[in-house]
């Protein structure tokens, strides 16, 4: 056994996220194998890589939505899996999460999604409204506030998902895949949105994307994910002028090269250190 | 082999079954007395038990009454005992058949439904997005119909009680013209509401525990898509109906 480190030891100087040799399978097929990585306070990181390789459920795991089988989720230097269900409740209303495919209450209307995690944290309503009004304008979605998520397109819902996720001001957010399939001038609207929360909020941010300009627009940092483990992580320059040959399939997009499909590193890719 | 296999994996599977139930009622439990109370959901819940369900579950006790009635005027004259008829409709109405049927239409109507709703509600994520916002979806969801469930189920079968009665009444006295002042007189002869009444709204209550319970749990476990939530529905309301019987006898040993 390697040695226990204390977290309330390292509170001083921890890192607002971080993952330490992170395990998960789902019937046998491994998809986090030994991932390790942290976020400091207030740094925007962003993860790519490519599909099915765990990206949302790397982020599950850092909300305690999903318990890893073996490894630690530390935030806030606290360990999501040592706590009470009740004090891991609380810790999660310090975050921001918007979903993939929306995840919108259907049984209720947009306005009430959106105002959902500020009734819970008991604003008057008046606040709540226009805290409400505010976000969805926000995401360019003015004249929903009535109508179900069903009526709306995916382009909506993600928004709305979106609005949700930050009405409440978090001091973390997670992103998964906030400007998929949305159009450019949306999805730079969103890049904005999260530039813009990093700097009035001083919110720690992290982003599924698959998309590079806004990987390096938004990002102090890019990650990526591959066969369970980060394999590559650097500044979203050096990233994108990266020699390394996965880095650099990635980026160009080619079939050809290390990664393939069924998720296994082929050859060696380089450490992380200098590209 | 294949065969003491499948019968393996039933077992635990039907083990595994039981845990969650039973964990989840721990959880359920521990959740209910803690603040934030969500009293206009635990109400909207009551009209969908309780309310929603008074049409079924009139119709069902009203034909069990007269069915019941139709039955024990016809065997009874056998033996000339066509006086005790009311007293036998209305003891095995109270005791046995306005909880009992209640329970398996009112898991049918609304124990499905439940279970189509959580199981959605997990493989859409709204679960996770639930959770992800610090609200526990145990309380959020659950604890409100599972405690809509265990109050309005008694209320149910008092009603059932009274229609049944009045069904028997109907079909003994104007189909088959047993004399009306003694069927009255002899239906609340015999039929203590402290015991027989009671002890089917006690009955009634763990009814509305169990299935609502079971319910919810096979929606929150729901895995694999539209299939799986169309899975989950069919095994909340078989396994939510075979408990209510099963617990109907041992409640019944235990309560009489
Ligand atoms: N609840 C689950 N049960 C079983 N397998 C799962 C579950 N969630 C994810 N997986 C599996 O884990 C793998 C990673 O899934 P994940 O959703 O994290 O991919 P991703 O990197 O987000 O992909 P994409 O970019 O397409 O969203 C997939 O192979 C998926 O089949
Ligand atoms: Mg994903």
């Amino acid at each position: 056994m390697e040695a226990r480190r204390d977290p309330a030891s390292e509170a001083g100087a921890a890192p607002k996220l971080r993952a330490e040799d992170l395990h998960k399978s789902f019937d046998g097929r491994v998809v986090l194998d030994g991932l390790s990585f942290s976020v400091a306070d207030g740094e925007s990181l962003v993860i790519v890589g490519p599909s099915g390789t765990g990206k949302s459920v790397l982020l599950k795991h850092m909300i305690g939505l999903l318990k890893p089988d073996s490894g630690k989720v530390f935030v806030e230097g606290q360990d999501v899996w040592a706590i009470s269900e009740r004090q891991r409740n609380e810790l999660r209303k310090e975050f921001g999460m918007s979903f993939q495919e929306g995840a919108l209450f259907d049984s209720m209307n947009v306005y009430d999604n959106v105002a959902f995690p500020l009734r819970r944290s008991g604003r008057p309503t008046r606040e709540i409204r226009d805290r409400v009004r505010e976000c969805l304008d926000i995401v360019h979605l003015p004249n929903v506030e009535q109508k179900r998520p069903s009526e709306l397109s995916g382009g909506m819902r993600r928004r709305v998902g979106f609005a949700r996720a930050i009405a409440h001001e978090p001091d973390i957010l997670l992103f998964d895949e906030p400007n998929t399939g949305l159009d450019p001038i949306m999805t730079d609207v969103i890049d904005e949105v999260i530039l813009n929360m990093r700097e009035k909020l001083d919110a720690t941010i992290v982003t599924i994307t698959h998309h590079m300009p806004s990987a390096r627009k938004i990002g102090d940092r890019i990650a990526l994910l591959y066969g369970g483990k980060i394999i590559f992580q650097a500044p979203p320059d050096e990233f994108l002028e990266s020699k390394d040959p996965a880095v650099r399939q990635f980026v160009d997009g080619s079939a050809e090269g290390p990664l393939t499909p069924e998720g296994q590193v082929v050859g060696k890719t380089r450490p992380s250190e200098e590209p | 082999m294949k065969f003491f296999e499948a019968i393996g994996r039933t077992v635990i599977r039907i083990l595994e079954e039981f845990g969650h139930v039973f964990q989840m009622m721990g959880r359920v439990a521990g959740w209910t007395f803690r603040p934030p109370y969500d009293v206009p959901e635990f109400f909207r819940q009551m009209v969908r038990v309780g309310v929603d369900s008074v049409p079924v579950v009139f119709l069902t006790t009203l034909f069990t009454g007269m069915v019941m009635a139709l039955q024990t005027v016809n065997g009874f004259a056998r033996f000339h005992a066509e006086s005790l008829v009311g007293s036998v409709v209305a003891l095995s109405l109270t005791r046995e058949l306005s909880p009992v049927l209640c329970a398996l239409m009112v898991t049918g109507r609304v124990g499905s439904s439940m279970a189509a709703e959580l199981g959605s509600m997990r493989v859409t994520e709204q679960i996770d997005a639930l959770t992800a916002l610090g609200t526990e979806p145990v309380q959020y969801l659950m604890v409100p119909r599972i405690a809509a469930s265990i109050v309005m189920m008694p209320l149910l079968v008092i009603m059932g009680d009274a229609v049944g009665i009045w069904g028997g009444y109907l079909v003994a006295v104007k189909l088959l013209g047993v004399n009306p002042v003694r069927y009255i007189e002899n239906s609340f002869q015999f039929l203590h509401v402290g015991d027989d009444v009671v002890s089917g709204m006690i009955k009634a209550a763990v009814f509305g525990l169990i299935f609502s319970l079971i319910a919810c749990v096979r929606g929150y476990y729901t895995t694999g898509g539209a299939e799986g939530v169309g899975r989950s529905t069919t095994r909340a309301v078989v396994s939510g109906s075979l408990s209510v019987l099963f617990a109907d006898f041992f409640l019944t040993k235990l309560l009489f």
